[in-house]
């Protein structure tokens, strides 16, 4: 790694990258306070506000691909955001190849999903509110992907946390909603807490928070030093990214609108852990104890999400159980450093559009089944929904990692690269997991699909009429679809190569445990091993009830008992502590002041007294007070005390 | 203009404003509010003048200097002069005051209580605390420190609701206490500072005092500050009194009056007892993170708006008090950007309130439930003062917790972690509480009030909107404010004789490598 590292300061169009922030921010500003106003074209400007994003964003990542490789960045200082001391943080911005496809990511499905969200909440008396919130959660992830230091990345941080909170809990009169919106947020707060603490170890510690300084400075950290820091970044990265053990909050993120969910929940913000790890790739790489833990919460993040995945029904809470398993691939991508930085963003580009495609699908089977989510009552909707159901199963296939689409070309060389740890016993172990999640997440999304789409209809009564949802919900569902289909084999390799100047370049021909050919060829057989499993057992529907079930099925039901852990841990007990802290202040701490006063004043009774407020009482200490001051200045004036 | 007696002006307007107030007659209670609304915003007026003359990055630590004669054989005079910390709290106050008063003016209405005294014991409390903060007597500062109990004693008393009577007294006695141990330190620090009051000649005199005698008068000081702050566990009386004082005086209670305290630490003990601050600071850390962490539960566990509010306070106080006793620039700083930014969040956060208080009738938590539905905007606006206590960033508390923490976390590693836990509990408290009363199944009862049906007023918008506005803009900018406390904390940093840490990988590479 390069000892100082610096970025080409912003020139021509490249300065004004702020707009990219400003525009949606704006744009959310006046639909909040144009209030009811705004109520029939509002939609409107919470897409094009976006859209607009998006023809900016490929402007500037078109006269960035324009620079010469070693000078292909843009820093841009807006202003001096905090300035005291030593400590001088800018409000400034930092456009480079890694931040330019994160932008391209966030404004081009986001601008899909708006669209989509135009159909999809046309008859919520709440839409400007919604598209106010999609703005600012827009606004906020640009900024964290944008900031040139780590004070701007917290800002987005929190601002996407926040977006997040609001729009799950959206429906806010759902009792639900509410305690799901503030879960995510308590959670978040957890990883956002040790995030912090990580920007202040920098400070003390390098004297900056601005990515060049920092990076530039992290050889003459020691060991331990990385290490901490690495694992304070990866607590925040863990909280907003729904990884082990932050991982409760993602599935009950499920209760807000759907397109919140394919957005926020699946395609852009939980991947900020993995743009946060990306942008710190010279801290991670600098400590291998750091990347082998990395390594491991990937693993078995990935793994956790298969399992519940398996034994769930809601069709939200699989995709969402799903979106945990592969940020867990991204996670191993990125602990596992070097060329694989590379393969986890390519997975996490692809997986942008396959998830958000399914999200979406799944949104539009609700929409034509009355808000219906249980898998258990859907079947048969590919003859009445084809468009959803086409596009459904691009993404479907493309999650599994079905050659040629986009999962294949993005997942499958993420396991091999586990296969290529140096320590053999970690290359099997990691590898091996991460073979054995492609497996389970071929048997439950096929699971999945084959329940919503085929075999026999299990309808409930209410809905008898599945129908296709609208243009403006089928068209973003396309070009989506046409994302999973093409999104990998083109990035494959263009991708990394383009990241090359921010996550360092190709290793050298690594030799894993198994041949790169024996790996693609296993990851396939356990794929269609899955895939066919699940559609044999379910091909002809599924039972309407939940069956008993072994103590596995059991513990993935209940989600392998983390939230259980959860509640008896910390919130039962905390809420126990507050009730005994508010009895102890009033009775313990107040009631000895009082019992103190009362021993002071010699009697309990004219404590009483004091306490009803005669106004004798007030009128005697106000004379005590006044006899002492000048008895005071007497004494003084008097010589007694000089 | 820089010659204009700006200070002594400004302390006496409210005064002369809170006579004509009281000598409206009762029956005309709308014109007593217009006057006292009229001389609030005129003293907020010259304030934003003393702003724009006050020069930033002067080598004179402290502006616009007064002296008049007042008792000459005790060398007690009335010294005026304002460094960059007390000229950000004067522009809180000034800013505060008007605000306040326009949301309260329908408060007594109800009530069998006279309008023009309440609105004349709000500009009599404006007086006082305008006199303590720029006040550079000792002897000065430690008359308005008392008699600003007394205008905040009677609106508690008369003007409050529930526990108001027992409410009053209590804050009485507490901040009595905490004046008669200062007292004693005040008298003790004329005796060995060579019979002076003057600030800036007891300044120069300190570094004569004899170490124990100073650590004496310290502790004196200290006490009456940590009592007035409130710092744990000296707290108890803030959520009896800010539960039982009408909303806009319970916003100035601990938006302005408690900074006293915070201020007096850093203005009086810290440069006067530089050895003993530093002798104390581990003592006063451990208490201000007790209360960051301990604060916060109680508020988790609170059933009455109000009180909760008090309670989250006083978690706040414990995190301006580590950063004043991290001895750092960015500590410092961040602390008296906190006081700053605390009275407009918690000032604004107390006001909304009020205002579902006045509504409701009620201020306990559990009366609500829903109400979102009913009053939108109003849950927006307390939604939004929440996130300004929880320091979202965006909004201006974010930028003076992170300096604050910061700052401690390069002398204090361990306390800087134990108080960034409290963040987390903040989300708790404030998401419960907005969970609890705005949003879930509407309380049946909200639907029989009349009064809930009526979401914001064109005045409770004016009310809300320019303290939203400061929070935000002070979120995305704050250089204007950092750049006026910066030079005063350097300097106070100075007296007591400390230095920022440099970056420890920086120097170790001098070292070593």
């Amino acid at each position: 790694m390069a000892l100082s590292l610096e970025y080409a300061p912003a020139t021509g169009v490249l300065s004004s990258v702020w707009l990219l922030v400003a525009i949606p921010l704006a744009s959310a500003a006046i639909l909040l306070l144009l209030g009811k106003r705004a109520d029939k074209w509002g939609h409107w400007l919470g897409v094009l506000a976006v859209a607009s994003s998006f023809v900016l964003g490929l402007i500037f990542f078109l006269s960035l691909s324009g620079l010469e490789e070693t000078k292909r960045s843009a820093e841009l200082s807006l202003f001096d955001f905090i300035q005291v001391g030593a400590l001088k943080v800018d409000f400034g911005m930092l456009f480079d190849p890694l931040s330019g496809v994160f932008v391209l990511l966030i404004t081009g499905v986001g601008s899909l999903i708006h669209l989509y969200a135009v159909g999809y909440m046309e008859h919520d008396p709440g839409r400007r509110r919604f598209f106010a919130y999609f703005n600012l959660f827009v606004a906020a992830m640009l900024l964290l992907v944008l900031g040139n230091n780590y004070v701007m990345l917290y800002f987005g941080w929190e601002g996407v946390g926040l977006a997040s909170y609001l729009l799950i809990s959206f429906w806010y009169t759902r009792p639900s909603a509410a305690t799901a919106g503030k879960k995510a947020f308590l959670m978040n707060r957890v990883g956002d807490a040790g995030l912090a603490i990580g920007v202040f170890l920098m400070f003390t510690t390098l004297g900056s928070t601005q990515y060049s300084a920092v990076f530039s400075g992290v050889t003459s950290l020691s060991a331990t030093t990385v290490l901490v820091m690495g694992l304070l970044l990866l607590l925040g990265a863990a909280g907003k990214s729904g990884q082990f053990p932050l991982q409760a909050w993602l599935p009950d993120a499920m209760e807000g609108p759907t397109p919140v969910s394919a957005l926020i929940h699946a395609a852009t913000m939980v991947t900020a852990g993995v743009y946060l790890i990306a942008r710190s790739n010279p801290i991670f790489s600098a400590n291998e104890t750091l990347q082998l833990i990395v390594v491991s919460v990937g693993a078995l993040t990935l793994l956790i999400g298969c399992v519940i995945g398996s034994a769930k029904d809601d069709i939200k809470r699989i995709l969402a159980w799903s979106t945990v398993s592969q940020i867990g691939y991204m996670f191993l991508g990125v602990g596992l450093g070097g060329a694989a930085y590379g393969l986890a963003i390519v997975h996490l580009l692809a997986h942008g559009f396959f998830k958000a495609n399914m999200f979406l699908g799944a949104g539009s089977v609700m929409h034509g089944m009355h808000d219906q989510v249980d898998i258990r009552r859907f079947g048969g909707l590919s003859k009445h929904m084809r468009i959803t159901w086409l596009t459904f199963a691009t993404g479907w296939l493309a999650i599994i990692g079905i050659p040629p689409l986009s999962g294949f070309f993005s997942k499958e060389p993420i396991i091999a690269a586990a296969f290529e740890r140096e320590v053999t016993w970690q290359a099997w172990v990691f590898g091996l997991a991460a073979l054995l999640g492609a497996g389970l997440t071929a048997f439950y999304m096929t699971r999945l699909f084959v329940l919503t789409f085929h075999g026999p209809a299990r309808w409930t009564e209410e809905n008898k009429h599945p129908h296709e949802s609208p243009a403006l919900m089928t068209i973003p569902l396309i070009l989506l679809a046409v994302g999973s289909v093409a999104a990998g084999w083109v990035m494959s390799t263009t991708v990394p190569e383009w990241l090359t100047p921010v996550l360092g370049g190709e290793e050298g021909e690594v030799h894993g445990v198994l041949s790169h050919t024996v790996i693609t060829v296993l990851s396939l057989v356990v794929t269609v091993a899955g895939a066919g499993l699940a559609w044999s057992m379910f091909r002809k529907g599924t039972a309407l009830e939940p069956q008993p079930a072994g103590v596995l099925v059991t513990a993935a039901r209940r989600n392998l008992y983390t939230d259980a852990f959860n509640e008896a841990v910390f919130e039962r007990p905390g809420k126990y502590l507050t009730r005994a802290l508010v009895y102890l202040d009033a009775k313990g701490i107040d009631g000895i002041v009082n019992g103190l006063a009362a021993a002071v004043g010699g009697s309990s009774s004219r404590l009483r007294r004091l306490q009803t407020g005669f106004v004798r009482s007030y009128a005697l200490s106000m004379l005590t007070g006044a006899m002492l001051i000048v008895g005071a200045f007497l004494a003084i004036q008097l010589g007694w005390l000089a | 203009m820089t010659n204009f007696p700006f200070l002594s002006v400004l302390t006496l307007l409210p005064l002369v404003g809170a006579i004509s107030v009281a000598c409206i007659p009762r029956a005309k209670a709308e014109l007593a509010k217009i006057v006292a609304l009229i001389w609030s915003l005129v003293v907020l007026v010259l304030s934003i003048f003393m702003w724009v003359a006050f020069t930033v990055g002067s080598p004179d630590r402290f502006q616009f200097h007064e002296k008049y004669a007042w008792i000459p054989s005790w060398n007690a005079s009335f010294t005026f002069a304002a460094d960059g910390i007390a000229l950000v709290m004067l522009m809180l106050i000034a800013v505060l005051f008007p605000v306040v008063i326009l949301a309260s003016w329908h408060d007594v209405d109800q009530s069998k209580r006279s309008a023009p005294t309440y609105f004349a014991l709000l500009l009599a409390f404006e007086f006082t605390m305008i006199g303590v903060f720029a006040a550079a007597d000792v002897f000065l500062f430690y008359v308005f420190f008392e008699i600003m109990l007394i205008p905040m004693y009677f609106i508690i008393g008369s003007f409050g609701s529930g526990q108001k009577q027992y409410a009053a007294v209590k804050f009485f006695l507490y901040s009595l206490v905490g004046g008669l141990f200062m007292l004693a330190a005040v008298v003790g620090l004329w005796v060995i500072g060579g019979h002076t009051f003057e600030f800036s000649a007891l300044v120069d005199a300190a570094k004569t005092f004899d170490q124990d005698t100073a650590r004496w008068l310290f502790l004196g000081f200290f006490v009456a500050f940590a009592i007035k702050a409130p710092f744990f566990p000296f707290h108890t009386w803030l959520p009896d009194s800010g539960g039982a004082a009408p909303a806009g005086a319970a916003a100035l209670l601990v938006g302005v009056m408690d900074k006293v305290g915070t201020f007096g630490i850093l203005r009086y003990c810290l440069p006067l007892f530089p050895e003993a601050s530093r002798w104390f600071a581990p003592a006063a850390m451990v208490l201000a993170v007790v209360g960051i962490i301990y604060a916060a539960l109680l508020a988790v566990g609170q059933n009455d708006l109000k009180r909760l509010v008090s309670y989250t306070s006083i978690a706040h106080f414990g995190f301006i008090g580590i950063g004043i006793f991290a001895f750092t620039t960015q500590g410092g700083t961040g602390s008296v950007l906190y006081m700053v930014n605390h009275g407009l969040a918690t000032g604004l956060l107390f006001i909304v309130v009020g205002m579902f208080v006045a509504r409701r009738g009620s201020s306990l938590v559990s009366d609500f439930g829903g109400a979102g539905k009913m009053v939108p905007a109003l849950a927006g606006v307390l939604f939004f003062a929440g996130l300004a206590s929880l320091a979202l960033p965006g909004t201006a508390p974010f930028v003076s917790e992170f300096l604050v923490l910061l700052g401690t976390f390069s002398t204090n590693k361990a306390y800087a972690v134990i108080a960034t836990v409290g963040i987390v509990l903040a989300a708790a408290y404030v998401l419960w509480m907005i969970q609890r009363t705005t949003q879930g199944t509407l309380n049946p009862a909200l639907e029989d009030v009349p009064a809930m049906k009526k979401d914001l007023s064109l005045r409770e918008k004016v009310v809300v909107a320019p303290l939203i506005a400061l929070l935000l803009v002070l979120g995305f900018y704050p250089k204007p404010v950092t750049d006026v406390i910066n030079p005063a904390v350097e300097q106070t940093l100075l007296d007591v004789g400390t230095q920022d840490p440099g970056p420890s990988a920086v120097a170790d590479g001098k070292a070593g490598r």
